[in-house]
C-alpha cells in the first residue's frame, strides 16, 4: 500500500513554495521507486512551519518542517516516509504544543481533510448541523444560534441570532443570505483559510442560515485578491449541488437554496455591509444610510442577512453540538471561540483558535514566540487597519469584546499584527489616514476630506513643524471623523491614530509628561 | 482622442460576455471581471456597448470601473506585480522592499516598464500576513519576500516575457 504524504495547498503554503516541495517529493520518490501518494490538503495554520510535510504512520501523522525543495533529498535519505529522524522532524503533528493548546471548533478539520472532498467532509462530522436544522422550525434554529451567544465575527460583534430574527420576522417573497468574504483587514486570513481549506463548512452554514430566515438564494461576496478561494468555492458548490445539498430541493426537504460566488473588485469599503450590497447590485460601493437595516431592506431591497465567513462557518458546529456546547467556551458576553490570526513581526505566526479570555501576552509570547527580529515588541495592532495600537502595558488584556472596549480598542476580525521597536508610530498614524483617504467611498465629508487633511497634518508633525499645534489639530480632526462619519471607515480611523498618539507621544515629538497627564 | 480602436476579436469577446451576463441580477461587476480576465483591462471604447446592454448610462459604467481599484481601463504590462503595503507587511520591512522594487524597475506605482513586461501596483492586504512581506504576481502570492527573492522573481518574469 502506498504511503500517504500530505502537503498543503493553502495559498500561504503555496506562497512559500509548497508546489515546488510537492513536485520535488514526487520526483525523488519516482527516482527511488518508492510507492507514495501525495495528498494536497488544507493547512493547519502553522504557517511558521510551512511548507509542512506530513507522513501518515500507524501512530498518526508525523511532521517535517519548514521544508524547502532543497531539503527533500535529505528527507528521503533519512527515510522520512517511515517517520525516521531528521533535523526538521517535528514528531506527531497533533502533539505540537502550539496546536495542542488550541480549541479548534470552527477550524476542526483544517489541515486534516482535502478541501473539496465531500466524502471526507461527511466522515469528519460534516452536514450534521444541517441534518439537525432540517428537523427544526426556523424559530428554533434562530433560537439555537441566539442561545449559543455567537456574535458577528467580521468585527462588529452583533449577535447573529438577533440579526437572523429580524430577517425571519420580515415578511417578503424573496430573502437573501449574503456572506461577507471581503476580508480586507491587514493581519487577517481566517476567512481565506476556511474558503480554501474547508469550503463545505461555509456552504453548510449558509444553507442553515437560509432555512433559518427563509432565504432561497445566497451570495458569497469574495475579494478579488483571493483567486485560489474562488476556484475552491466554485468547485465545492458544484459538488454540493451534485450531492443534493444545494438546489431546488435541499436533501429532499422541499427547501430551496441556491448559492453563487460573486467577485469583489479591490475596494476595502465593500467590507462594510451596505456598501457590499451596492456592489452586489452592480454599483459603486457607496455606503447606504441606515435605517433601513439590510435585515429589512437589503439586497435588491429585500430582507437580507449579511454575515461574515467565520460567523457562518461556525453555525454548523452549533447546530450539530447544541447551543450550550458552544456557549460553554469563552468569557463574559464573548462566548465561544475566536480564530485569532498572528501576523507581522512574530516568530511563530499562524492561526490560533482559542476560547475568548486568552490574553494578548499569551498569544504574542506563548504562541507567537516574541518578535521574529528578536527586538522587543513595541506595539500591536489588533482588529485590522481601523484597530487601536496597544503598548506593552496593555498586553495583559484578555480577548473579550467588552474588555477591549474598556481600553478604547477593538477585537475586530481577530487579526494581531506585531511591530518591533524599530516602528515609528507617527508614521503608522499617517498611514492610517492615508489608507482611509485611498479607500474612502467619498459619500460623507468627515471621511473623504478628514482623511486627506489628516495626512497633510501628519506630514507637518513628521517634519517637526509646530508639533503641539498640529497634534491638537489631529485630535480635533479625529473627533469630527469619529462622531461625524457615516460608517466605520472614517469613524474608526481615529482608533489607530489616537492610540498611536496617546501611547507613543515621543514618536510624534510631543512632550511625554504633558500628554500622559 | 482615443487612439485605441476595438479590434474585431475583442469586440466579439465583449459581446459574448454581454450576452452571457446581461440577464443576471447585478450583472455589471461579473461582466467587467469577465472582460478584464480576457483582455487584461476594460477598454473605454466598450463602455457604450456595456451601458446599452444593461440599461445604464455610460457615466455609470465609467463610475463603477473607476471606483474599484481592481478594474483598469488601460492595457497593462504582460505581468502585474502587486506589492502589499498593509500593516503586517510594513512590520516586516515592506517599505524597503517597495523602494527596492521601484528602483530596480525604474517605475513608480501604477506604471509599466518600458519593455511592457511589468505593471507595478500597490495592494492593501493579500491575506498572507503570517508570511509577510508579500507580493502577488498575476494570480500567485509570494511570501517572506526579500530583495534577493524579488530580484529573482523579476528576472524570471522578464525572461518569460
Amino acid at each position: 500500500m502506498s504511503i500517504k504524504i500530505f502537503v498543503s495547498k493553502d495559498s500561504a503554503a503555496l506562497s512559500l513554495g509548497a508546489d515546488q516541495v510537492a513536485a520535488a517529493i514526487a520526483k525523488e520518490a519516482q527516482a527511488r521507486k518508492l510507492d507514495i501518494q501525495i495528498v494536497r490538503n488544507s493547512s493547519r495554520g502553522l504557517f511558521w512551519l510551512e511548507t509542512l510535510v506530513e507522513v501518515e504512520t500507524v501512530q498518526g501523522r508525523i511532521g517535517f518542517g519548514p521544508i524547502n525543495p532543497n531539503d527533500v533529498k535529505s528527507l528521503f535519505d533519512a527515510d522520512f516516509i517511515k517517520g525516521a529522524k531528521h533535523p526538521l522532524a517535528l514528531g506527531l503533528v497533533s502533539e505540537i504544543d502550539w496546536l495542542k493548546k488550541q480549541e479548534r471548533l470552527t477550524f476542526a478539520r483544517m489541515g486534516i481533510t482535502e478541501p473539496t472532498n465531500i466524502d471526507q467532509y461527511i466522515e469528519h462530522d460534516g452536514f450534521e448541523g444541517l441534518k439537525n436544522a432540517l428537523n427544526l422550525d426556523p424559530q428554533a434554529i434562530v433560537q439555537t444560534v441566539t442561545d449559543s451567544g455567537l456574535r458577528g465575527r467580521g468585527g462588529a460583534a452583533f449577535p447573529t441570532g438577533i440579526k437572523w430574527k429580524t430577517v425571519l420576522d420580515t415578511k417578503a417573497t424573496q430573502k437573501y443570505i449574503v456572506c461577507n468574504a471581503d476580508e480586507g483587514d491587514s493581519g487577517t486570513y481566517s476567512d481565506r483559510m476556511i474558503m480554501e481549506g474547508d469550503p463545505f463548512v461555509l456552504i453548510e452554514g449558509m444553507i442553515i442560515a437560509g432555512l433559518a430566515v427563509g432565504a432561497s438564494q445566497g451570495y458569497i461576496y469574495l475579494r478579488s485578491e483571493y483567486p485560489h478561494a474562488l476556484k475552491t468555492l466554485n468547485e465545492a458548490i458544484e459538488k454540493a449541488k451534485s450531492a443534493g445539498y444545494l438546489g431546488d430541493d435541499v436533501l429532499k426537504s422541499g427547501h430551496t437554496f441556491h448559492l453563487e460566488v460573486r467577485r469583489a473588485a479591490g475596494a476595502y469599503i465593500c467590507g462594510e455591509e451596505t456598501s457590499l450590497l451596492e456592489s452586489l447590485e452592480g454599483k459603486r460601493g457607496l455606503v447606504r444610510f441606515k435605517p433601513p437595516l439590510p435585515a429589512i431592506e437589503g439586497l435588491f431591497g429585500k430582507p437580507t442577512a449579511v454575515n461574515n465567513v467565520i460567523s457562518l462557518a461556525t453555525v454548523p458546529i452549533i447546530l450539530a453540538k447544541g447551543a450550550k456546547y458552544y456557549q460553554d467556551f469563552g468569557m463574559g458576553k464573548s462566548r465561544g471561540t475566536l480564530p485569532i490570526q498572528l501576523a507581522g513581526n512574530l516568530k511563530r505566526t499562524g492561526l490560533v483558535e482559542k476560547a475568548f479570555g486568552v490574553t494578548l501576552r499569551e498569544l504574542l509570547y506563548d504562541f507567537g514566540g516574541g518578535s521574529l527580529s528578536g527586538k522587543p515588541i513595541k506595539a500591536v495592532q489588533v482588529g485590522g487597519p481601523l484597530g487601536a495600537y496597544l503598548p506593552e502595558s496593555q498586553f495583559d488584556t484578555p480577548l473579550d469584546y467588552e474588555k477591549f472596549s474598556e481600553i478604547w480598542a477593538i477585537l475586530g476580525h481577530g487579526g494581531i499584527v506585531a511591530f518591533d521597536e524599530t516602528v515609528n508610530m507617527a508614521k503608522m498614524a499617517r498611514y492610517a489616514f492615508d489608507f482611509c483617504a485611498i479607500e474612502s467611498c467619498g459619500k460623507c465629508t468627515p471621511c473623504r476630506v478628514g482623511s486627506t487633511r489628516g495626512v497633510e497634518v501628519m506630514d507637518h508633525i513628521l517634519a517637526g513643524k509646530d508639533v503641539e499645534k498640529h497634534t491638537t489639530l489631529i485630535r480635533d480632526l479625529s473627533d469630527t471623523m469619529f462622531n461625524g462619519s457615516l460608517c466605520a471607515l472614517g469613524g474608526m480611523t481615529p482608533y489607530p491614530v489616537l492610540s498611536a498618539l496617546n501611547h507613543f507621544p515621543k514618536d510624534f515629538g510631543v512632550d511625554v509628561k504633558e500628554t500622559k497627564a | 482622442m482615443e487612439d485605441f480602436v476595438l479590434n474585431p476579436q475583442d469586440y466579439k469577446i465583449i459581446n459574448q460576455h454581454i450576452l452571457q451576463y446581461q440577464s443576471m441580477p447585478g450583472a455589471l461587476l461579473p461582466l467587467l471581471h469577465a472582460i478584464q480576465d480576457d483582455l487584461g483591462f476594460v477598454p473605454e471604447i466598450a463602455y457604450p456597448l456595456i451601458s446599452s446592454a444593461l440599461s445604464l448610462s455610460v457615466a455609470e459604467v465609467h463610475g463603477v470601473v473607476t471606483f474599484y481599484h481592481h478594474f483598469r481601463s488601460n492595457k497593462p504590462g504582460r505581468h502585474i506585480l502587486q506589492v502589499c503595503r498593509a500593516e503586517s507587511c510594513q512590520a516586516m520591512g515592506s517599505e524597503m522592499l517597495e523602494l527596492h522594487i521601484k528602483k530596480h524597475l525604474g517605475i513608480d506605482f501604477h506604471e509599466t516598464t518600458s519593455d511592457g513586461a511589468i505593471t507595478l501596483e500597490p495592494i492593501y492586504c493579500l491575506g498572507n500576513c503570517a508570511c509577510s512581506p508579500s507580493v502577488m504576481i498575476d494570480e500567485e502570492v509570494y511570501g517572506r519576500v526579500d530583495s534577493k527573492k524579488i530580484d529573482q522573481l523579476i528576472s524570471d518574469l522578464k525572461r518569460a516575457s
